[in-house]
């Protein structure tokens, strides 16, 4: 009977999180993702609430990446577009020659990337939002960001009539940030979730949330998760 | 059509538009514009009023216009009723705005490239109207050419008339029927009988678009001419969350509901139900206190100093409803500016 009423959880679910299911999702899939991509830098959270009140209500926030670096050479070019992102903070700690290499190669320009995934409220699913910079802070123009796409996500854009990627206002910063638009979100998240009849307690998807959308949603910006991060086995053991 | 919608078409905010001192390469310098700008419009779309007065004294260079107040660039996709609203706390007739052709700053605001941008900024807002409203954006995406241009259109020029025509083959109406439905009730003050009461009708949930714009000040002032000033987009918190309505027998939702339901962080015992939680419980309004000091009420710890739609604040015991189908915006908006009144320990600047 259990798994009957688990059942028909899943099959009642639209795919939307509420804000606190963000939150929790959003802590799972940092977790994970400290663990399986130790050589990149963390998600955080980020709370958002711009008083220190004393409330009762969760604080609401985002999860943040910033400092990814694509490297742009001529070798990537000839290849299939294989992104390759480093980590820029730690530069100073890691004795590679490729960071001398780096510096004494002018020609080979680096775009830093900030992504952060924040809570819709009229979609009530997550949103990615990114920013590209040169390496003295400018602002990069969205042809430019669009050659440090893949190429499928090239080739879908120029395809769709409704633009998936647009410059919008960041939520919380006040600042034009770019954005993945979300409105089919939740029903391929519904798909996801279905197609799995072993992922059928409703804890369990509320909290895996996050890692699996994030498996779809990063290849649009090249972004790619170990696949040791969908691992039910390991998410039940810990 | 209701008389206060026909008002809300017709509202207009007097501008005296100066051109930059940075931009202007005659002498003497060329008078300011007198525009009438529509409430409901975008001030981008002022270009054809503005570049023909002020042209022939620009420098060279590319144009892109933007706008600024008292050193504060305005963001050209809120709609210009809103940006009034917000920032001259007490209006300014005329509201005097400072026209910028070059130098746009564009690591503030998003970039404009001219009506294209404000149509394309409107659409997907109405397509997000309708997300909330219906769970899909489906009549949206399918607007045939002809309506988005007849659409677009009747928003350029102010024509209530056409705009409802085209509006309604979008289906956003149904919490438009249920609401005037709640208003009728309220009215006549008549307990609905159990028999009307839908199955799926008690499972359905609306959702209403709003955009609130959260000002929040830690000093009291009586005049709104004391009110200190927004000199950068920090200080607001811009809000888009949507309300959520619970048909509840015998009980009609007020503006100061909706407006404690969206900002739960400052009115806490509203917050459950904001997650979504289907065991609603009853709440309880206490008479709130004057008296920012007082030890009652201490899980509210923001007072609501004025809410404004429009152009006008309504009493905050008005049903929400009425706000809603009367002062929504074009896009299916409800725009809210708010300002909060927080206590000073607990405010940090």
């Amino acid at each position: 009977m259990d798994l009957q009423g688990a059942v028909k959880d899943i099959i009642a679910w639209d795919g939307t999180l509420s804000s606190s299911d963000f939150s929790l999702s959003a802590h799972t899939f940092s977790e994970k993702w400290k663990r399986f991509n130790p050589s990149f830098p963390p998600w955080q959270w980020i709370p958002c609430l711009k008083h220190h009140l004393v409330a009762s209500h969760k604080v609401e926030g985002y999860l943040s990446l910033e400092n990814m670096c694509h490297i742009k050479s001529s070798e990537e070019e000839e290849s299939d577009r294989s992104l390759t992102w480093k980590e820029e903070s730690n530069i100073s700690q890691r004795e590679e020659p490729f960071d001398n290499a780096a510096l004494v190669c002018p020609e080979h320009e680096v775009n830093q990337y900030d992504f952060h995934i924040v809570y819709s409220a009229t979609y009530r699913v997550p949103v990615l939002y990114f920013r590209s910079y040169h390496g003295d802070g400018q602002l990069l123009p969205f042809d430019e960001i669009e050659k440090d796409l893949p190429g499928h996500s090239a080739k879908l854009r120029s395809e769709s009539k409704w633009t998936f990627i647009s410059h919008e206002e960041h939520p919380y910063l006040n600042r034009p940030w770019y954005k993945l638009h979300p409105c089919g979100t939740s029903d391929w998240m519904k798909l996801l979730f279905n197609g799995d009849s072993s992922l059928n307690k409703k804890d369990f998807v509320i909290e895996q949330y996050l890692v699996s959308w994030f498996s779809a949603i990063g290849l649009v910006v090249g972004l790619k998760m170990p696949l040791e991060m969908l691992d039910t086995v390991v998410s039940n053991n810990s | 059509m209701s008389e206060a919608q026909k008002h809300v078409w017709e509202g207009a905010i007097p501008l005296q538009i100066h051109l930059h001192e940075s931009e202007v390469t005659t002498l003497p310098p060329p008078p300011p514009a007198l525009v009438l700008a529509p409430r409901l419009g975008y001030l981008p779309l002022l270009i054809s009023l503005l570049k023909p007065q002020f042209s022939s004294t620009l420098p060279p260079g590319v144009d892109t216009i933007w706008f600024e107040y008292k050193g504060l660039p305005l963001k050209w996709y809120i709609p210009t009723g809103v940006l009034f609203d917000l920032l001259c706390v007490e209006p300014e007739r005329p509201w005097n705005l400072t026209v910028h052709f070059r130098g746009y700053p564009s690591n503030i605001l998003l970039p404009c490239e001219g009506e294209d941008s404000v149509k394309w900024s409107f659409i997907n807002s109405l397509k997000e109207a309708a997300y909330i409203i219906n769970g899909n954006s489906k009549n949206v995406m399918n607007m045939s050419q002809t309506d988005q241009v007849e659409l677009w259109g009747s928003v350029l020029n102010g024509n209530l008339e056409t705009y409802r025509r085209v509006a309604s083959k979008l289906k956003l109406g149904t919490f438009e029927d249920e609401y005037m439905e709640n208003v009728s009730s309220v009215l006549i003050k008549s307990p609905q009988s159990p028999g009307d009461t839908d199955v799926t009708g008690q499972v359905k949930t609306g959702r209403i678009p709003v955009r609130l714009y959260l000002w929040t000040v830690n000093e009291e002032f009586d005049d709104f001419e004391d009110a200190p000033q927004i000199d950068n987009w920090d200080k607001v918190s811009y809000i888009n969350r949507p309300v959520e309505i619970y048909k509840e027998d015998g009980k009609y939702f007020s503006l100061n509901d909706a407006v404690k339901r969206i900002l739960p962080e400052f009115f806490p015992e509203n917050s459950f139900v904001t997650e979504g939680d289907a065991n609603i419980n009853q709440i309880e309004e206490g008479e709130s206190s004057s008296d920012p000091g007082s030890s009652c009420n201490t899980l509210e710890i923001a007072e609501i100093k004025f809410v404004r739609v429009q152009g006008i604040e309504p009493i905050l015991d008005i049903p929400f409803s009425w706000v809603v189908n009367n002062l929504m915006n074009p896009e299916y908006f409800l725009h809210m500016c708010v300002c909060l009144k927080v206590s000073k320990s607990n405010a940090v600047q």
